[in-house]
């Protein structure tokens, strides 16, 4: 039965269910439980944004807090998923990653190919990205490119507590390493989530609205940002199909380069800077597969090549919003040779 | 009739119906009648777009149509007024008045919550069996779903028979939030949980409606217990005739994607435009579910044997004798009505037109015109 | 921390013990003597660094492990995987890049593992393994096995803020694991005199609130006795000890390695402190074992080497089907 309940609750709810069913499943990380040896409440926080609340007394040894060490817990993650548990870490912001970047990249991602195919690492890292929360430089950015570089890792962005739920539990039963991004700003979003298990797969995209004018490609929290877009194009007779790739690695090209052939105009949209990240990903895929249905040049709406500022007009103007999205595409639609 | 008091309790609001539990609001995509038109009971009146499907909005009373309140395109919250019907010798002050109100109304969107179907659970063999319920007259009809499907599949049936009894579907062993596990997958399993909530209810007699493998199931039920089946309505029901299209059965079972899916719902319809980016997305969220890939593949063992039907119904028809309508529609590219033949003479069958698998989706009135036929005996 | 006692005779071992012991040692040797005198020929592709003249240590602390046991090891890595008992011929394969190999060619010297023998494989980052093992640790006390998580790492990672966040993280978990640095006297071409700050890495145990032990990494049965102590304490829930191991590497930091930086202690150590030979005189001393017993040794052995080059050079290579495979599990 699906019922509405938030983001927040969707991550809670996928741990609960799959550290029910599955007694290998741990979680560690940064006050996860919270009040680890202080002298008032276990559980006092349940994660820094309280995603993990309530895991703690439910499952008694299995939420454990750490030192603020992410390198050495991040790896016992890695290490612990050699050894036949299913460990979700939890690396508080992803702009942490500087601090243990190489227990996931240099050792969880090459496992596999390098053991020759015989390791399984299933190892899930939970962090947090985005901008939003006036958090400034070092607590806002949107790094999944850099970890969508690395082959190995599966990279995750739900964009709705639908996905949040079907997304996190196919990464804690996904046998590679995941890395679960989670976009801060999205934590109180609401939507309807089936009170059951389920799995949404890797590498398949959702169309969220059909629409045979533009394609609009857009990750993480932009997806809502291009819902509300192409809702005000909608009023001037213009149908834009939104994709939500869901997962950046594996990535769902078909789906893509289809909605382009039928479309001939791409944006994509993209809170992350834009030199060698995502919207420059998919855009090279489609000038390189689907050059031929092009009908006007592709468009990126990303954030400025600058780190993520801290005052609030600077921060607005910082996240590509419904305005730059539209504008955008009416550049694709008014293209003439 | 000249008493103004009176002539104002004969204006009928024509509202927007709540066909299922997840719809808040309708489109009227075209309106079938215009102001002044005279129209008889059951006279179809507006198509209406959910987020599911399209369906068709018929007239609750004979009367003329005095007012069309809300226009085509518009959305409308359920419980809305969108017309007004009422005796031609209505006086027009009083029409105006409440359009007045109604358009008030409308576009403010202050609706009254419409309740839809009560939502229950029964325990049966160790699984839990969920249930809506809508009416609370008499006779009691229960509704039972087909292979993949669950009972908001009932959504344009439930509503309108709900007048005359209390209706119940429910979702079989696998399905919908009914628990997925659905042990041998045989009929006798589904048939025993479908005779295990009938006790839980306390229900003594029952008109069954089963569509596809749901009629298979009513048919064992009734076959186990002739005395408590008052009735069977079989919507395109499996075990009937040799012929299956196996392929879209498979293809349903294995489709991960919904893309993979769309081409195979598109067999259920005889207009694929039914088959909407909604349909498909609640069927792959609900293939998504733990539990039911297994399910479903167990049940595709009952449903095929090779790519020959794995039921045989029509031999436990036998064990029953009351009535049996069967409604087919003739598009029908899962259960050709070919199959048909094999109730000839034992049922009453009505073959309809514009209607593939999905009849109570695609022409929901044959459906219920035949368990009202049963119900008035 | 205190320094352990030279053990004075055999730590108890009966004689088969000290034979496996043994012939795990001299396979190690000869392993890196051999490949010492291949690299030179310029077929064997890539970096390769030896283990040679550190056997006790790989050696001792692994006759205590079983497979509930994990270890993680170094880019000086062949002494860690042979004494975890990974497959001779299928390393050897491995470094001459042959689908053959541990890893199907796809790793090299440095990446050299079988996680089905709890040897989570060379490492080419140096500080890379420690924080793996709080993890197989933290695994065993999860599942209840009793078993323990071992990590090597040089003088060089004792520095890496990667080892000291996980010794800080075993000691606060209260992890069965073990952190057996191995201070060959050199990070590279820099001497630990130099770059390690305070006078032993085990002198760092205080600050992680473990128990810190040094030992002579050229007596097998020091090492035996230090590590067994530390291994059976772990396995009892007694947490995590550091034990810093110390001795020279008979070769340079790599294979090509001038070693100008250093001066004549590789030929004193080889002379008078290797390792075989002190076990050999010790249990030839002690009448455990008789030299004609440790001879067959040495000759099965360099059978074995011998068939694990040959094998290795006539081994087919990766294809071009290789190259993109066994990047995930499911793709």
């Amino acid at each position: 039965m699906a019922r509405t309940i938030s983001y927040r609750e969707a991550v809670n709810e996928a741990l609960r269910q799959e550290m029910e069913r599955d007694g290998s499943v741990i979680i560690m990380g940064e006050d996860n439980a919270g009040g680890a040896g202080s002298p008032g409440e276990d559980d006092a926080w349940g994660g820094v944004l309280g995603v993990t609340k309530g895991l703690q007394q439910r499952f008694p040894g299995r939420v454990l807090d750490t030192p603020i060490s992410e390198s050495a817990f991040v790896g016992a993650a890695v290490g612990a998923a050699t050894r036949g548990l299913r460990p979700v870490a939890e690396l508080m912001f992803i702009d942490f990653m500087g601090v243990c970047f190489d227990q996931i990249f240099n050792q969880a991602a090459k496992f596999r190919y390098m053991f020759g195919g015989k390791a399984v690492t299933p190892v899930v890292v939970r962090t947090m990205y985005g901008a939003g929360l006036n958090a400034a430089a070092q607590h806002s950015q949107c790094l999944y490119p850099l970890f969508t570089h690395i082959p190995g890792l599966k990279v995750v962005l739900p964009s709705s507590p639908y996905e949040a739920k079907g997304l996190l539990i196919q990464a804690i039963r996904d046998n590679d390493p995941v890395i679960f991004c989670e976009h801060k700003a999205l934590y109180d979003m609401t939507g309807e989530v089936p009170e059951d298990s389920y799995t949404i797969p890797f590498g398949e995209a959702d169309v969220v609205r059909d629409g045979d004018d533009v394609t609009i490609v857009a990750l993480g929290r932009m997806v809502s940002v291009a819902e509300e877009a192409a809702a005000e194009l909608a009023r001037q007779d213009v149908q834009a199909e939104i994709i939500d790739p869901r997962t950046t690695s594996p990535l769902d090209r078909d789906t893509i380069l289809e909605s382009v052939e039928n479309t001939g105009r791409l944006v994509v949209v993209d809170e992350a800077t834009p030199r060698c990240g995502m919207a420059a990903d998919i855009s090279a895929l489609v000038a390189q597969e689907a050059f031929g249905a092009l009908r006007a040049p592709i468009e990126m709406v990303t954030a400025p090549h600058t780190p993520v500022p801290f005052a609030q007009p600077l921060e607005q103007l910082y996240i590509p919003d419904t305005q730059k999205v539209a504008n955008a595409v009416k550049k694709t639609l008014d293209w003439k040779k | 009739m000249t008493d103004p008091v009176s002539t104002e309790d004969t204006i009928t609001k024509v509202t927007m119906p709540k066909w299922g539990l997840s719809m808040k609001s309708g489109k009227i995509t075209s309106w079938f009648v215009a102001e002044g038109d005279e129209v008889a009971e059951g006279d179809e009146l507006a198509d209406i777009d959910t987020d599911k499907i399209t369906g068709v909005l018929e007239s609750p009373v004979p009367g003329v149509v005095r007012r069309v309140l809300a226009e085509t395109n518009e959305d409308a919250p359920v419980g809305a007024t969108i017309a007004l019907i009422a005796p031609a010798d209505v006086p027009e002050e009083l029409i105006d008045e409440a359009a007045r109100a109604a358009r008030e109304e409308l576009d403010s969107g202050a609706v009254d919550e419409v309740a839809g179907p009560a939502l229950g659970t029964v325990r049966v063999d160790g699984r839990t069996l969920s249930y809506a319920t809508l009416g609370t007259a008499a006779e009691t009809v229960l509704l039972i779903h087909g292979y993949g499907g669950d009972k908001n599949s009932w959504l344009f049936v439930q509503e309108p028979l709900s007048a005359r009894a209390t209706v119940h579907a429910i979702d079989l062993p696998g399905h919908g939030d009914s628990t997925k596990d659905v042990g041998d997958g045989s009929l006798d399993t589904l048939a025993g949980a479908v005779a295990g909530f009938l006790d839980q209810q306390g229900i003594e007699r029952v008109h069954v409606v089963g569509h596809s493998l749901g009629g298979a199931v009513a048919t064992a039920a009734a076959a186990r217990e002739p005395g408590r089946i008052a009735s069977l309505t079989l919507v395109a029901p499996a075990g009937y005739g040799d012929q299956i299209n196996a392929d879209y059965l498979r293809g349903f079972a294995r489709a991960s994607s919904r893309r993979e899916l769309k081409p195979h719902l598109t067999q259920l319809f005889a207009d694929p435009g039914h088959v909407t980016r909604q349909l498909a997305d609640d069927l792959m969220k609900y293939k998504r579910l733990d539990g039911v890939q297994q399910a479903l593949d167990s049940l595709l063992g009952t449903l095929l044997n090779g790519d020959r039907p794995g039921i045989d119904a029509a031999g436990l028809l036998r064990e029953f004798t009351g009535p049996v309508r069967v409604v087919w529609g003739r598009a029908d590219q899962v259960l050709p009505a070919a199959n048909a033949a094999a109730l000839e003479g034992r049922a009453q069958i009505a073959y309809v037109d514009n209607a593939g698998h999905m009849v109570h989706m695609e022409q929901p009135s044959a459906v219920v015109d035949a368990v009202a036929g049963t119900l008035d005996g | 921390m205190t320094p352990t006692q030279p053990a004075k005779a055999t730590s108890g071992l009966d004689q088969k013990a000290l034979l496996e012991a043994y012939r795990t040692m001299r396979t190690i040797r000869e392993f890196e003597e051999r490949l010492h005198l291949e690299f030179a020929t310029g077929e064997i592709p890539g970096f390769v660094h030896l283990y040679a003249g550190e056997e006790a240590s790989a050696t001792a602390v692994c006759a205590h492990l079983d497979e509930r046991d994990s270890i993680a090891s170094t880019h000086r890595g062949h002494g860690h995987c042979i004494a975890k008992g990974v497959d001779v011929k299928e390393m050897m394969a491995e470094i001459y890049g042959r689908v053959t190999g541990s890893c199907r060619g796809k790793g090299g010297s440095m990446h050299i593992a079988d996680l089905s023998k709890g040897m989570l494989g060379a490492n080419g980052i140096v500080g890379g393994g420690p924080p793996l093992i709080c993890g197989t640790a933290l695994a065993a006390k999860h599942q209840g096995t009793g078993g323990v998580g071992v990590a090597f790492f040089g003088d060089g990672a004792s520095n890496q803020g990667t080892t000291l966040e996980a010794l800080n993280l075993a000691s606060v978990w209260n992890l069965p694991a073990i952190f057996v640095a191995e201070n060959n006297g050199y990070a590279e071409a820099t001497a630990a005199t130099w770059s390690v700050a305070c006078d032993n890495i085990a002198d760092r145990a205080v600050g992680f609130g473990m128990p810190g032990v040094i030992v002579d990494g050229f007596d097998f049965f020091a090492v035996y006795e230090a590590a067994g102590e530390a291994i059976e304490r772990a396995r009892e829930g007694g947490g995590p000890t550091l034990i810093e191991v110390k001795f020279t590497r008979y070769y340079g930091h790599f294979e090509g390695d001038q070693q100008t930086y250093r001066a004549d202690e590789v030929a004193r150590a080889r002379a008078s402190l290797d390792c075989l030979k002190q076990f050999r005189e010790r249990v030839t001393a002690s009448g455990r074992l008789d030299t004609a017993a440790l001879d067959g040794v040495d000759g099965e052995v360099a059978g074995l080497i011998e068939a694990a080059v040959a094998e290795a050079k006539q081994a087919p290579v990766p294809t071009a089907h290789d190259l993109t495979t066994d990047v995930y599990v499911t793709y």
